[in-house]
């Protein structure tokens, strides 16, 4: 069997065996890499050459006999928005090009710890702020699945690269959706663990309250190895959770009798695909018949989650982004250049202020350009009230929402996204069209709370169809254990995608 | 203090001051970098303080406790909850493009400080809105005179917590508020809270300033209120506040203009052309939108732990000028001058008065002495080679009058410039090597030299013989002077 | 929900993005457009409900005043794009003041 068909558990259990070494696994996959990134484009930067270093010192110290850690030799591929040491971090931006950090990211810090082999770094919508991964920089990543399509975002680059077997898994992170929903898009599996369960620190911000970071990976057993490295405590990020992080891989076997899976009505609404219901309902059945219940639950103010999240996500976008302004790195406008980005005939009061403006003018995308405009306006003295006060209030029903239902239910299931994959440039005139793509994800952020989806169905034309379930805060064994029980029963995330075998 | 104007202003002048003081921690507010002043540019810098992508802030307990201590000083009142927010602004030495700041729920508020007068002509309480905790920026160095070259940004300072402390607009002259700010310097020295170097930037101050002029219908006219920044001095901030004051009324003579009728201006305090200056006014400089920080969590503090901090800070100088002047039996204005002199003064004071078992002694010592001799070296107490028994040792033996005092000074003198003890000192000068036969040899040719003393003390006089002291010192200064006195006394009755 | 051509370019100085002229009329029409959507929460009766700025009901997150290692200055201006090896160079900011 090729590595690349192998699950990152049985890789792992491989490599300590001494089936496969470290070297030959690495290699595997960047050969899959070298042979079809140039039609999907998931990565910003292949990092061969540390890949292959790390992977030779882990054989040599297996050989010698020395201790290995937990990932030992497991190749990860980390979305362009975690900070690597003296790796390029840009988060698809041109704002970050050349940017190179002086540390590492937390998670990329429990990864190195645990031996794992960090193969580059994925694309994504630029600063993680789109549903498309088309607000990259650096061009947009296509579906595995169908390359006229998009994969989903932002961390698009993530998923399409373990859709098409270039990284066992890889590392994403979701403020409204971007793990979820192009893990559904993709046909792999993607956690959003609960806000704080895995540190931040090193985790090039979006929206801080938001932000969290998770495993994609082609099973949720392979989620659930990765999470047991990446989550704990850290005491250098203030809202990281000071709870013990529990044995995830050995929380899988307890069966699904007496499990209460919730419903909600509203999901059902105008708007849903029918071929994504079909999928949905078919997964609501497979979990009835592993021994699960399931109720019909409400979330009455989940139709206003998009609203909610598009204003507090951009109001806190607007303060994170502000750091961007050319001043100790990242991209500076030339004051000779000729193509300098205009001032809206404004005036500008000052070298300096120039520099900043047309610094960010020319460094960010339309779409962040669009949040950090409306953010700034959100909160802007006469409107903070109106708009960003507002929607805190909204966030706490919505809370308040899935506190209520997780007092009936165990999890809340259903759709991750309202359609599978569309196409390329189908969205990218409208945004707000685009927003709607998190239609199903947002309010998992807003409450804090975790959700993981994976694919649960296949449409005529084979597009996966993604499945999410959402559970209270520090659910992930229970999320891990009904998605690993649900791919238990069924094969639909071991189909691979034909057009790039 | 300054004397009254002769003739008082037509105006009062109504002020009120927003103070920064840098927290004497060891770390920044939010990272681990030392803040320690005076380092080579950007040594003591990291992610955090960088504000380098997906770096995080967590709160130094130190700094918060230290911030603690100096509002329970200022008797404010301590919030049970408080959280912090950002205060968005782009500036170069600002590197996250925002200052991790309190706005509408600070950690202290409602508390007040009096400024003392020890003469006793004024003691009125300050009003202090609010003291908040807040992270420092960075320092930006340019060229004045290349004009044009870039500005260089040193970010060692950037995230040195700084407590913000702002009053009521109370303080009613600029002297008034010199003394104030010289009041709260002395307590949040006292404290430990900040050393308050103004040179080395631990301690800013800007003033809000503005006349309220009685007119003659009865009415009161209020200038519009100008905000006085750049002052590098209490000095500088009175008389940056005599000028400002000055330049409003001659504004409100010219123009008439009312508060209210203005934005409020900020003026710049030119210390070397002593007049301030309009600094430009940004339309949109004063929406920062403030926001909850999502990368802190909210701190609680229990009545516990407000009680225990309490239980920690010391007497202040208002209790301390009280309690010393009792203790040691000496005048207010005496401990008033030892107390503003700082906790480690008052330390030696105490030490040398408790060995000589007498405070004003001890007090005169330290003001005349011990403190000119400070001043003249620019030294601190900390780093004063004469410790507080060496002193106790030398104002015992005057009072056993081994020597007079003056004779003291010299050999305080000798020891300072020696390095060497009281005992040598006044071995090497020979006052305790002078023979008795030496000594009554000597008292013999005064007493033969002066008949008319000799007449007095025969006739009952015997402070009479004071007046051999004198030039028994100058055949031999290092006779002691109370053994002259004895001698002839004893020779010239057994005449 | 329609905004201001000339509140948007003021919005952008804010925010100190520099928009030309083509970029300012379709922000003006996109933000109009976002902001009358968003306005959707206006719907809502949250007179008695008090914000939640964020999901996590911690407090009291601190670290002991102990100090941890600083960058070298060579790491600290590495992705500058402009510094003279001590210090991050910017356009003179001469009569120019931040806050405080
Ligand atoms: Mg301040
Ligand atoms: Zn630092």
């Amino acid at each position: 069997m090729q590595p690349a068909e192998l699950s990152a558990v049985d890789l792992v259990a491989a490599i300590r065996q001494g089936d496969l070494t470290a070297v030959q696994c690495t290699e595997a996959f960047l050969e899959r890499v070298a042979r079809l990134d140039g039609s999907i484009n998931a990565f910003l930067k292949v990092d061969r050459e540390g890949a292959l270093a790390t992977a030779a010192a882990i054989d040599a110290r297996r050989k010698a006999g020395k201790p290995l850690g937990a990932l030992a030799g497991l190749p990860v591929a980390v979305k362009d928005a975690l900070c690597t040491r003296d790796l390029p971090t840009t988060c698809a931006s041109k704002m970050l090009a050349g940017f190179r950090p002086p540390y590492d990211a937390d998670t990329v810090a429990r990864l190195r710890a645990a031996d794992a082999v960090i193969v580059g770094k994925t694309n994504m919508d630029e600063f993680a702020m789109g549903g498309s991964n088309e607000n990259s920089a650096f061009g947009p990543v296509k579906n595995p699945w169908d390359l006229a399509r998009a994969p989903g975002g932002s961390s698009g680059g993530s998923a399409a690269c373990v859709a098409a077997d270039m990284a066992p898994v890889a590392i994403g992170s979701d403020t409204g959706g971007s793990i979820r929903q192009p893990a559904g898009l993709c046909g792999i599996t993607g956690l959003k663990p609960t806000y704080g369960r895995v540190s931040r620190r090193g985790l090039v911000a979006f929206a801080s309250s938001l932000d969290q970071i998770g495993p994609m990976a082609r099973s949720a057993a392979d989620c659930a190895l990765v999470l047991e490295t990446i989550a704990g405590h850290d005491p250098l990020d203030s809202t990281s959770l000071a709870a013990d992080v529990p044995r995830y891989t050995e929380l899988l076997e307890q069966p699904l009798t007496g499990l209460r899976i919730g419903r909600v009505a509203d999901h059902y609404a105008a708007g849903l695909d029918p071929e994504v219901k079909r999928g949905v309902d078919e997964a609501f059945a497979v979990f009835e018949a592993a021994g699960a219940t399931i109720h019909e639950v409400e979330l009455p103010h989940a139709k206003y989650g998009v609203p909610t999240y598009y204003l507090i996500a951009p109001c806190e976008a607007s303060s994170n982004l502000a750091r961007f302004d050319g001043a100790h790195y990242g991209h500076r406008s030339n004051p000779e250049g000729s193509h300098r980005a205009g001032s809206g005939g404004q005036a500008f009061e000052s070298p300096l202020v120039e520099m900043y403006c047309r610094s960010r003018g020319e460094g960010f995308g339309p779409e962040v350009k669009r949040r950090i405009m409306l953010g700034t306006y959100a909160l802007s003295a006469g409107y903070y009230d109106a708009y960003y006060a507002k929607a805190l209030k909204v966030r706490r029903l919505i809370r308040q929402d899935y506190l209520d239902a997780f007092e009936r239910v165990d999890l809340i299931g259903g759709p991750v996204s309202a359609t599978p994959a569309f196409k390329l440039g189908e969205k990218t005139g409208d945004p707000l069209a685009m927003y709607l793509v998190d239609l199903y994800t947002v309010a998992t952020n807003l409450a804090g709370v975790g959700g993981i989806s994976f694919p649960c169905g296949f449409t005529r034309g084979g597009l996966p169809v993604g499945f999410q379930l959402q559970g209270p805060a520090l659910a992930e064994p229970l999320l891990l254990r009904a998605a690993d029980r649900f791919q238990r029963l069924t094969d639909w995330h071991l189909r691979r995608p034909k057009q790039i075998a | 203090m300054t004397k009254p104007a002769a003739t008082p202003e037509p105006y009062t002048t109504v002020i009120g001051l927003e103070v920064h003081v840098q927290l004497q921690t060891n770390t920044k507010l939010f990272c681990g970098c030392s803040t320690k002043f005076g380092a080579p540019p950007n040594t003591q810098v990291c992610p955090v303080c960088l504000g380098l992508p997906g770096s995080l802030p967590v709160m130094n307990r130190a700094a918060f406790q230290l911030a603690m201590k100096a509002a329970l000083a200022l008797e404010c009142r301590i919030a049970p909850f408080t959280k912090w927010d950002r205060k968005n602004y782009f500036y170069p030495d600002l590197p996250k493009g925002y200052q991790i700041s309190q706005f509408d729920l600070p950690f202290s508020s409602d508390g007040w400080l009096e400024v003392v007068d020890p003469k006793g002509a004024f003691a009125r309480k300050v009003g202090i809105i609010r003291v908040h905790l807040e992270e420092d920026a960075g320092k930006s160095m340019h060229d004045e005179a290349a004009g044009t070259a870039d500005t260089r940004i040193d970010l060692n300072r950037a995230g040195t917590p700084l407590c913000e402390i702002v009053t009521q607009p109370d303080l009613r002259s600029p002297q008034e508020a010199r003394a104030w700010l010289n009041e709260l310097k002395l307590l949040l020295v006292y404290l430990g809270v900040s050393d308050c170097n103004m040179q080395e930037g631990s301690l800013r101050v800007d003033a809000n300033v503005n006349l309220h002029i009685p007119c003659p219908d009865g009415s009161v006219a209020k200038t519009p209120i100008v905000e006085i920044k750049n002052m590098n001095s209490f000095r500088s901030v009175e008389r940056a506040l005599i000028y400002e004051a000055a330049r409003q009324y001659d504004e409100w003579q010219a123009t008439g203009a009312e508060l209210g009728t203005t934005p409020k201006q900020t003026r710049g305090w030119d210390d070397p052309a002593g007049v301030t200056r309009a600094q430009r006014h940004k339309e949109e400089s004063s929406d920062y939108r403030y926001f909850p920080d999502p990368d802190l969590v909210p701190v609680t503090v229990s009545e516990a732990e407000i009680a225990a901090v309490r239980a920690s800070m010391g007497a202040p100088p208002t209790v301390l000028r009280t309690t010393l002047a009792e203790r040691w039996k000496i005048s207010a204005y005496d401990a008033d001058v030892l107390v503003n002199q700082g906790r480690e003064i008052v330390a030696y004071f105490e030490e040398v008065a408790t060995r000589v078992g007498e405070g004003k002694v001890a007090s005169n010592w330290l003001q005349q002495d011990v403190l000119r001799t400070l001043n003249e070296r620019g030294e601190a107490i900390a780093a004063f080679p004469i410790r507080p028994d060496a002193l106790a040792d030398l104002i015992g033996r005057v009072q056993q009058g081994d020597f007079d005092t003056s004779r003291g000074r010299e050999i305080f003198a000798e020891v300072l410039a020696s390095g060497r003890s009281v005992a040598d000192v006044v071995a090497s000068l020979g006052i305790a090597a002078v023979g008795d036969d030496e000594l009554i040899a000597l008292c013999r040719e005064l007493i033969t030299a002066n008949p008319k003393i000799v007449a007095d003390v025969q006739g009952g006089k015997e402070q009479a013989a004071a007046g051999l002291i004198g030039q028994a010192k100058k055949k031999n200064p290092n006779v002691n002077p109370a053994k002259v006195r004895q001698t002839c006394i004893d020779l010239i009755k057994a005449m | 929900m329609t905004l201001a051509r000339k509140d948007v370019a003021k919005v952008a100085m804010l925010a100190r993005l520099a928009l030309s002229d083509a970029e300012l009329d379709t922000m003006t029409s996109e933000l109009s457009k976002i902001v009358g959507f968003v306005s959707l929460l206006e719907e809502l009766d949250t007179s008695a409900v008090a914000p939640l700025a964020h999901p996590l009901d911690t407090q009291n997150a601190f670290r002991d005043d102990v100090p941890r290692p600083s960058l070298t200055t060579a790491e600290a201006l590495q992705s500058a794009p402009h510094h003279d090896g001590e210090c991050f160079l910017v356009p003179a900011v001469l009569g120019e003041t931040g806050a405080a």
